[in-house]
């Protein structure tokens, strides 16, 4: 599902930061992979491109069998719309739409007609308990909620794949235990997915967990989620 | 563009900051209801002034003769000399493009006296004799009876066209006047009809509504002056030049009264052309200028409208950065801001349009909108055009306003709002 080869990104601001020196990594369709390591390692940059959301100096990335290099901003966009499923750490709903609204925003990006498009959330708002909470603002939901409303957003479209950074970030470790079962949960029926973390007790929930030192892997270590107790603390 | 989501969308967006959309927006209404009413206004005094020359040809010159001021072909300067009825029938036979002549011979009023009467009853009025012609030049409204016809001129008939006026003082508006006898400067004439003045600030030799109208012969004989009369008018024909036929018209005279061909000062000629023509610039330069200057204000709008949107854009870039990570494509964005614009200016503009159309209806309906003496300021509305143009520009300005927030827009790219501060 992803091909990564010699992956390379150097920022330049002040002084040129490179920020991945050759990142080789493959994702199988229907994995479950946490990237770890330590704060600016360059995990969020990897995501990003991962994502289309930012661009690499070096390499190839190939998602999905096409070769992501040099795509007009029209093409990237149908990508991301049509791939790729993005759960944030702040969540990033849009204020001043409705729970529904913000789920149901990628389908009006592709042209859903909008009975079908609010029929289609409301399904995804139902799958996470939010039916109640449809026609609430983000500001009247709680982290775990909105959260929740993210992931709706992600899935709504059927995508390939989804990205996460950091995605219990900001939630507390009883909500980041709920949220990360809804991810195992979606992982579950097919659905390739990335967690960006850097947090231990995450990544044990993942099959793969990649550790990011000062952009190269420095190790891929299997794991098995299921021998993790969820009734613990996760943090 | 406007479908009920994209409507959705954008009215979110406007609707979010109430009180900055309201003042967005107000910077276009005032523009176009400042332009509303000064178009209205120039339509206004265009309207008034054109009543106060209404039904007068524009197309005329007015020549009277004055002494000659050359000497030449052994006459001494400071003759004094004469248009007679055969120079008017050689201009209308050898100058073409002389459209219409009206010789006319004019009796002022005597010092104060009464001198039409009827019956007992008298008034104070000049007398004019004009032949059918006159009526081309200076158009009256025939309210009883007729003008003067070729058979008046031709047996010189004593018949009589009364002013309004005239009619009202010594008749009185409850009579029929046709028919009837007057007396005027001692003589009886049938009264064949009265008639009034589209206007009362353009008139040859006074008012014609304070005029008793003869046959031009009549006149001749009665005060015993030959085929000679005072002056005359004549009208261009369609496709020549006024100035051309006066000097064309001039000419022809001194030759046939021995004028030196070099001696302008025995004519006085006054081209009402030209000076309608001066008028007509005038007009066309206060519209220009009250285009630029509603044009400004609006442009000011405009900037106004552009300068919010673009910071309401730089406040939005977390949201439309997370837009376009969930797909919003380039031209998506540049939709949605470009139609928020032109929406917000729309609403505005027409807001203003109403208003403005609105409120000049109602001065309208104070000022009125039939001409009178002295009004100068008639029916001040906008016309259908105008209002269609106002709304062009509206819509113009709506899309110009957009275009740097537009392009703004798409410069923020999902990275920029999905970055983690
Ligand atoms: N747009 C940018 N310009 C310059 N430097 C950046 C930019 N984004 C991230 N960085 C730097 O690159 C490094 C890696 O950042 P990031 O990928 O966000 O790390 P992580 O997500 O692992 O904390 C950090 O040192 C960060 O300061
Ligand atoms: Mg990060």
């Amino acid at each position: 599902m992803i091909k990564l080869e010699n992956i390379n990104k150097t920022y330049f601001g002040a002084q040129p930061l490179h920020v991945l020196k050759g990142i080789n990594l493959d994702v199988t369709e229907g994995e479950l992979v946490s990237i770890m390591g330590a704060s600016g390692s360059g995990k969020s940059t990897l995501l990003n491109i991962l994502g289309i959301l930012d661009n690499y100096d070096e390499g190839d990335y190939y998602l999905a069998g096409k070769l992501v290099k040099n795509l007009s901003e029209n093409q990237a966009a149908e990508f991301r719309n049509k791939l790729i499923g993005f759960i944030f750490q702040s969540f990033n709903l849009i204020p001043f739409k409705t729970a529904l609204e913000n789920v149901a925003l990628p389908l009006f990006y592709q042209g859903v007609n909008r009975k079908k498009r609010n029929t289609m959330a409301m399904e995804y708002l139902e799958r996470f308990g939010l039916k109640d909470w449809a026609e609430h603002y983000p500001n009247e939901l709680s982290g775990g909620q909105k959260q929740r409303v993210s992931i709706a957003r992600a899935l709504v479209t059927s995508p390939k794949i989804i990205l996460a950074d950091e995605p219990t970030g900001a939630l507390d470790s009883k909500t980041s235990a709920e949220v990360m079962q809804i991810l195992r949960e979606v992982n579950a029926t097919g659905i390739t997915m990335v967690i960006v973390t850097h947090e231990r007790g995450i990544a044990n929930l993942t099959r793969k967990i990649v550790h990011l030192k000062d952009g190269i892997i420095e190790s891929i270590e299997e794991n098995d989620p299921d021998k993790m107790d969820f009734t613990k603390e996760i943090k | 563009m406007f479908d009920i989501d994209n409507i959705n969308e954008i009215w979110q967006t406007i609707a979010r900051n109430k009180t900055r959309s309201l003042l967005t927006a107000f910077g276009v209404f005032w523009g176009i209801f400042i332009l509303v009413i000064l178009l209205a206004c120039g339509n206004g005094f265009d309207n008034g002034l054109r009543s106060q020359i209404e039904g007068f040809a524009t197309n005329s010159t007015f020549l009277i003769t004055t002494p000659t001021t050359e000497a030449y072909k052994g006459y001494q300067k400071g003759r004094n000399w004469d248009v007679n009825m055969s120079d008017i029938e050689a201009i209308e036979k050898k100058i073409k493009g002389v459209d219409k002549v009206s010789p006319i011979f004019s009796q002022w009023t005597y010092n104060g006296e009464n001198n039409v009467f009827y019956g007992t009853k008298g008034g104070n009025f000049s007398l004019k004799g004009v032949i059918p012609n006159y009526n081309e030049i200076d158009r009256c409204k025939v309210l009883y009876g007729r003008f003067i016809n070729e058979t008046d001129i031709v047996e010189a008939r004593k018949v009589c066209v009364l002013g309004k006026k005239a009619y009202e003082d010594i008749i009185g508006t409850d009579k029929n006047p046709l028919g009837l006898m007057i007396k005027a400067n001692g003589i009886y004439y049938h009264v064949v009809g009265v008639i009034e003045a589209y206007n009362n600030k353009v008139s040859i030799s006074g008012s014609i509504n304070e005029t008793i109208i003869l046959p031009l012969t009549t006149m001749q004989i009665a005060y015993n002056t030959g085929d000679k009369f005072d002056f005359f008018m004549f009208t261009t024909a369609r496709g020549y030049n006024t100035k051309d036929l006066q000097t064309e018209v001039k000419n022809l005279l001194r030759e046939r009264h021995d004028i030196s061909p070099t001696d302008e000062g025995a004519f006085v000629c006054f081209d009402f052309e030209e000076m309608f023509t001066m008028f007509e610039y005038l007009f066309l330069g206060i519209k220009i200028l009250i285009w630029i200057v509603g044009i400004g204000t609006l442009l000011s709008g405009v900037v106004g409208v552009s300068n919010i949107m673009l910071v309401t854009i730089k406040e939005r870039t977390r949201e439309i950065g997370v837009r376009r990570a969930l797909g919003a494509k380039p031209s998506i964005i540049i939709r949605q801001v470009m139609a928020e614009s032109l929406l917000l200016t729309i609403l505005a503009g027409i807001v203003g349009l109403v208003l403005g159309v609105a409120i000049m209806a109602v001065v309208s309906g104070f000022v009125g909108n039939t001409p009178s003496d002295d009004v100068m300021f008639l029916d001040p509305q906008i016309g259908f055009g105008a209002a269609i143009a106002a709304s062009i520009i509206v819509m113009l300005s709506g899309l110009l306003a957009g275009v740097l927030p537009a392009i703004r827009a798409i410069q923020i790219k999902a990275i920029d709002a999905i970055r983690e501060e």
